[in-house]
């Protein structure tokens, strides 16, 4: 599980973050949408220690991590994979040496071992076929799939994905939505997914914070957010014709 | 001024995060003899071209100006010994690998900065600073000098080359000239000078880089200004470092 406590972050003038505080539970998918610029990327960055917070707490099951030196973060870390909205796959290696690279990095297996490991990482995100070819070779439903093994190659206790399915078209969307559905119960990760797809809310979010002006405006299931009153809420989620026909 | 300030602190933090013991020696083994072939084979071919055309230029315009019966023609030989081991082979080397190598370091991890491929890496719980940076700078300092005393063979092969072909100076009077005097302390100055020079490219390019924001328009002002402030530094630093060691 992970708790977000009363976190505020500024850049500048700009309070981006303001008193947000959270759970994120384990072997579940929770979400975090809201509106472009409400702040849910700040606040995935904030979870793993890219932005320091300003005030408030990020806690790993009991672990504070704000209080953490480089050190003991580092350890953390180690637990933690995390789906950049790019894919951020390292251009100069290809796809099989990326997925090993946190395994070359962190682990003293052996070549055959690692090489086992990454096919079944592979495997598991449905790639066959393709651990000589290199990012840019790639198209961006596979590279996010590459993501994905390469997060999860260490056996992540915690997994972040900072909208998985942005400029895929919807089928592929879905494919990785229900991926990372099924890695997280299958190996009880917690899972945290920031999007603002409600596609991937209704298909797979297990528990949904809405960030709204920086602050956390409504908790819930995918099934309570369809019918809240919560007018914030409602506006974000029939904001198109087809969910508003879907409503009806 | 502030600013300054502000980005030379910045520099110091980086450099602080990049002298680390790397996480894994094997890795940062494999990076270095990477970086070595990327920084040293690949330039090469244009140290090889411009030391060779350095020493034939300095050999002919100073056969012209002594045109005197005051000077010895082996001092052709002497002049162009002389200024390419302490001026020509480490000052241009460096300042061509400057252009070359740093722009490539700046681009290079600056892209990886705007990709968010350094926040993979943090989040892993990798210190980026000293994956990416430490193995460039160790390459550098270690593969430039090579390329450097290269160039001065080949700066002087050149001049013997201008001077024999064009029948300026005869063969021998060359070959005396440049074993004249031969001192290896200078030799010395201009590889202290050199490793130097290597330390500045890599980090102010890999600085330039590492702190990029935006995307690609920002990327190639990053690599601009690497080679542009590394130049300044390499040229300020050839200064002092002369000051220092020479007089
Ligand atoms: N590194 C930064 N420096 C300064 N301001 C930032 C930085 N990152 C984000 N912001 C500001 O924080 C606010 C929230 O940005 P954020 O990227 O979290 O939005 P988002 O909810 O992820 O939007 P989107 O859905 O478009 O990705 C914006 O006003 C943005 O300008
Ligand atoms: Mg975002």
């Amino acid at each position: 599980m992970i708790e977000v406590k009363n976190i505020h972050k500024s850049f500048g003038s700009n309070h981006v973050l303001k008193d947000v505080s959270a759970s994120f539970e384990q072997g579940k998918v929770n979400m975090i949408i809201g509106q472009s610029g409400s702040g849910k990327t700040v606040l995935i960055k904030c979870i793993v220690g890219l932005h320091e917070v300003d005030s408030g707490h990020i806690v790993f099951d009991d672990r504070d991590f704000t209080s953490m030196d480089y050190k003991q973060r580092k350890n953390v870390r180690k637990e933690i994979g995390m789906l950049f909205q790019g894919a951020a796959l390292f251009d100069s290696l290809n796809v099989e040496e990326n997925v090993m690279f946190p395994l070359n990095m962190f682990s003293d297996m052996p070549r055959e071992a690692k090489i086992d490991r990454v096919n079944f990482c592979l495997d598991k995100v449905n790639l066959e076929n393709v651990n000589k070819l290199f990012p840019s070779e790639l198209s961006g439903g596979m590279k996010k799939r590459v993501a994905i093994a390469r997060a999860i190659a260490l056996n992540p206790k915690y997994l972040l994905c900072d909208e998985p399915n942005s400029g895929l078209d919807p089928r592929t969307s879905i494919l990785i939505d229900n991926l990372i559905s099924e890695i997280t119960k299958e190996f009880n990760i917690t899972t945290v997914i920031n999007t603002h797809d409600m596609n991937s809310v209704v298909e797979v979010g297990d528990k949904i914070a809405f960030i709204f002006r920086g602050q956390l405006w409504w908790e819930g299931n995918h099934l309570e957010i369809l019918n809240t009153d919560n007018k914030e809420v409602n506006d974000f989620v029939y904001a198109t014709e087809l969910m508003k026909k879907i409503k009806k | 001024m502030l600013g300054f300030l502000k980005e030379l602190g910045m520099y110091f933090i980086l450099l602080g995060k990049v002298f680390k013991r790397p996480d894994k020696g094997k890795l940062f083994r494999q990076q270095l003899v990477f970086e070595i072939d990327k920084i040293g084979l690949d330039s090469l071919g244009i140290v090889v071209i411009i030391s060779i055309f350095m020493g034939g230029v300095v050999a002919i315009q100073t056969a012209f100006n002594i045109d005197s019966p005051w000077f010895p023609v082996y001092s052709v030989g002497f002049t162009v010994r002389q200024s390419v081991i302490l001026e020509f082979s480490p000052t241009i080397v460096s300042l061509i690998l400057a252009g070359k190598v740093g722009s490539r370091i700046a681009s290079e991890i600056g892209t990886m900065r705007v990709t968010e491929q350094i926040d993979a890496l943090d989040i892993m719980g990798v210190n980026s600073a000293n994956y990416l940076i430490l193995p460039k700078v160790v390459a550098a300092m270690l593969i430039n000098p090579l390329l450097v005393i290269i160039s001065m063979f080949l700066g002087i092969l050149g001049g013997w080359l201008a001077s024999t072909f064009t029948g300026l100076v005869m063969s021998a009077h060359y070959i005396y000239g440049i074993q004249l005097d031969f001192s290896a302390y200078d030799v010395f100055y201009a590889l202290v000078k050199t490793v130097v020079f290597a330390f500045l490219i890599t980090t102010t390019s890999s600085f330039k880089g590492y702190f990029v924001k935006g995307g690609s328009l920002e990327v190639g002002k990053a690599s601009t200004r690497a080679v542009v402030q590394s130049s300044i530094l390499i040229i300020l630093f050839n200064l002092i470092l002369t000051q220092m060691l020479l007089a």
